[in-house]
């Protein structure tokens, strides 16, 4: 399947995953495999830090929208851009829009919007999903990735607008539940990618929450991306006394038990993930996208590109049915 | 500097802190059952571990009592409890605690802006973790509690977040809402209907006569609550309790982790100890380039890989121990970290403490 075609299937994508997967990560190379197929994106996350930055290698994300890698080249590449959504700031804003800026500040402003979010558990992540809808129906951009919150909270903060929906009954937050559940169901409007890393624990939690989403939430979901996957070269589990007596005699035990430990490690560990994949396979009928293990605890732009080079060649073997 | 293994000797609270996904449950798990195998009676509270584990720990879905400890049957020389967190049944208990009858309690407990506040209020969480902490430290059974606290992005939410939701519970705003008396009171009463007026707009009229309720019920119990986030707190800071910061050696999680400390660091918290989860292990130190094309390029690939990895992520881990003024490091090799047993632990616990 043509990149752009599995991009231009929904105007949002919201990339969820268990803490440390690699989510945020998967957000911006999403965005940047995206971007080169000639569509344009705004990838939004919801709290300030992570990884994104480094990886375009641009200053921290503010709520401000700003360049993070511009189109153009010989691909024809489109932007990707960026910004914060944040959930306090999405409800000081609504409070504002409906009269409540003076009361607040005469008011201690922290127990007013304490009690409001009190009184509607769920309101910010309503209000932050309104913001996305809202940036979706003004076509802010071809395609919003949305980072979504770590897996067990990616339900409950998808799960906010039915929750407001029945507390609330009609006014402006019934609205606003109404229009935001309206995206949610439409798979032509929002789909969730979710990520995992082949191991048992972000395993079996990727399989529970791709169930809640779709039983609970009814959300589209997309390809499932396994991320972090070790290969084992050609020749690996070859005898590797035999080859250095013939090609190396002179090595010293140091060096030996160095290539032989590495290579038995990264037997041990690709098999286990041979495992994790395989479980996958049998637990979730969703096409899986994986991308490599990259070897760096500091990726920057140049990993950004090799993890979108293989985001696209993984997308190019999928087929129609797959998406 | 303390070892690890002098802190689960003498301490008697143990806090784990970090990121999300940094493996802090397994890690707070295992520190509990070297510390009972040492000897001490211990409880571990977890907070949302993964199902294979708590399984393991006796904690499954056919545990007998979701928030009590339950005794993990394992041979060891003390004794290994341990507790799955539930926010909301320890809020009610705290309710009863303080309320000054059951009447009170009742209507409390039973109002839909208190269940809002127990399940789901920010802090609520932190507060709870830290609660139970007190709880148990308290608790003639147990001589050290180690306590798993819920991810948070910021630092020291579990220390304010008591004093944060006292300070919601007992607002000025509610209780001149409540017992209007006074110039002044009907002046701030005046804003504050107006207030309620708009939000009642917002989010439906019934929604706000709970939280009225709410606040005219819970009127008398501010004094028990406040004493209460007191110790707490104290408990904290006391030198009897540790704070063990648990990272993996990413460089956007040490940036968090270093915030972590220099954070803990002005609330005059020392981090005692750092766990590093998921390192890559080290294989040799030479480089072996001069071989990278013949026969042997796959072996030296690999090597190769290892190598630029493991340098990485020392490099990025120098930065966050250099912060680290004074507190033991401890590294535990990745492939050992995804533990969802009691031998797992047992062995993630040789990591912790090696003798």
């Amino acid at each position: 399947m043509d990149p752009a075609r599995l991009f231009a299937a929904s105007r949002v994508l919201i990339v969820a995953g268990k803490g440390g997967v690699g989510k945020s990560t998967m957000s911006a190379a999403l965005a940047r495999t995206a971007a080169r197929a000639g569509i344009s994106t705004l990838l939004i996350r919801l709290t300030p830090g992570g990884p994104i930055s480094r990886l375009f290698a641009q200053p921290e994300l503010t709520t401000l929208e700003q360049t993070l890698h511009p189109g153009g080249g010989p691909g024809g590449d489109a932007d990707v851009r960026g910004r914060l959504v944040t959930p306090d700031k999405a409800l000081a804003e609504y409070l504002a829009d409906h009269g409540l800026a003076r009361i607040t500040r005469r008011l201690a402003s922290t127990g007013a919007i304490d009690v409001v979010t009190t009184a509607a558990p769920g309101i910010r992540d309503l209000l932050v999903l309104g913001r996305v809808k809202a940036m979706e129906t003004l076509k802010a951009a071809d395609l919003i990735v949305l980072d979504a919150p770590a897996a067990g909270h990616a339900v409950s903060f998808l799960q906010s607008p039915t929750g407001l929906r029945d507390a609330v009954g009609a006014g402006p937050i019934a609205t606003q539940a109404d229009d935001v559940l309206a995206m949610l169901a439409d798979p032509e409007r929002c789909r969730v990618m979710l990520v995992t890393l082949a191991e048992e624990t972000p395993v079996n939690e990727v399989i529970e929450t791709a169930f809640a989403l779709e039983d609970e939430i009814g959300i589209a979901l997309g390809p499932l991306i396994v991320n972090g996957l070790v290969d084992v070269p050609e020749g690996l589990d070859g005898d590797l006394d035999a080859l250095l007596a013939e090609n190396a005699p002179k090595l010293s035990a140091h060096d030996v038990a160095a290539l032989r430990d590495a290579a038995a490690f990264r037997m041990r560990w690709a098999s286990r993930q041979r495992e994790q994949v395989a479980r996958l396979s049998d637990s979730l009928p969703l096409a899986q996208l994986t991308t490599p293990q990259l070897f760096t605890s500091a990726p920057g732009p140049r990993e950004l590109e090799t993890l979108a080079d293989s985001l696209t060649s993984e997308i190019n073997k999928l087929t129609e049915d797959d998406a | 500097m303390n070892s690890l293994a002098t802190l689960l000797h003498e301490r008697s609270v143990i806090v784990c802190v970090g990121a999300g996904g940094v493996g802090k449950t397994t890690t707070a798990a295992a520190l509990a059952l070297e510390a009972a195998n040492r000897g001490r009676r211990v409880c571990v509270v977890t907070i949302d571990p993964a199902r294979r584990l708590s399984d393991a720990m006796g904690l499954g879905a056919d545990a007998p009592l979701g928030n009590e400890p339950q005794r993990v049957d394992v041979a060891i020389n003390g004794e290994l409890w341990a507790v799955m967190l539930d926010t909301s049944t320890t809020f009610d208990a705290l309710i009863r605690t303080y309320a000054l009858s059951d009447e009170q309690a009742n209507t409390i407990l039973t109002n839909d802006f208190f269940r809002n506040i127990a399940d789901s209020m920010s802090g609520a969480h932190e507060y709870m973790a830290m609660e139970k902490l007190y709880e148990l430290h308290n608790d003639d059974r147990f001589d050290l509690v180690i306590v798993d606290t819920p991810p948070t992005s910021n630092a020291i939410d579990f220390l304010e977040a008591p004093d944060r939701v006292t300070d919601f519970l007992d607002h000025r705003l509610y209780k001149v809402l409540v017992a209007p008396t006074g110039s002044f009171a009907r002046v701030v009463n005046f804003a504050a209907q107006s207030f309620l007026r708009v939000v009642a707009r917002i989010v439906s009229a019934s929604v706000v006569d709970d939280a009225i309720e709410f606040f005219a019920t819970f009127d008398g119990m501010e004094e028990g609550f406040r004493g209460r986030a007191v110790a707490v707190h104290n408990l904290l800071i006391a030198d009897t309790t540790s704070f063990v910061l648990v990272t993996v050696p990413r460089n956007d999680t040490i940036d968090d982790a270093t915030v972590f400390v220099e954070k803990l660091a002005e609330a005059n918290i020392n981090v005692e100890a750092l766990v590093v989860n998921r390192v890559h292990p080290h294989f040799g130190t030479n480089e072996l380039s001069g071989l990278a094309q013949g026969p042997l390029a796959p072996f030296v690939t690999v090597l190769n890989e290892s190598q630029r990895v493991a340098a990485g992520e020392q490099n990025v881990l120098e930065t966050l121990t250099r912060t680290l003024t004074n507190g033991a490091v401890v590294n535990v090799p990745f492939l050992d970290t995804d533990v969802h047993d009691l031998e797992g632990l047992g062995r993630l616990s040789r990591w912790l403490t090696p003798t």
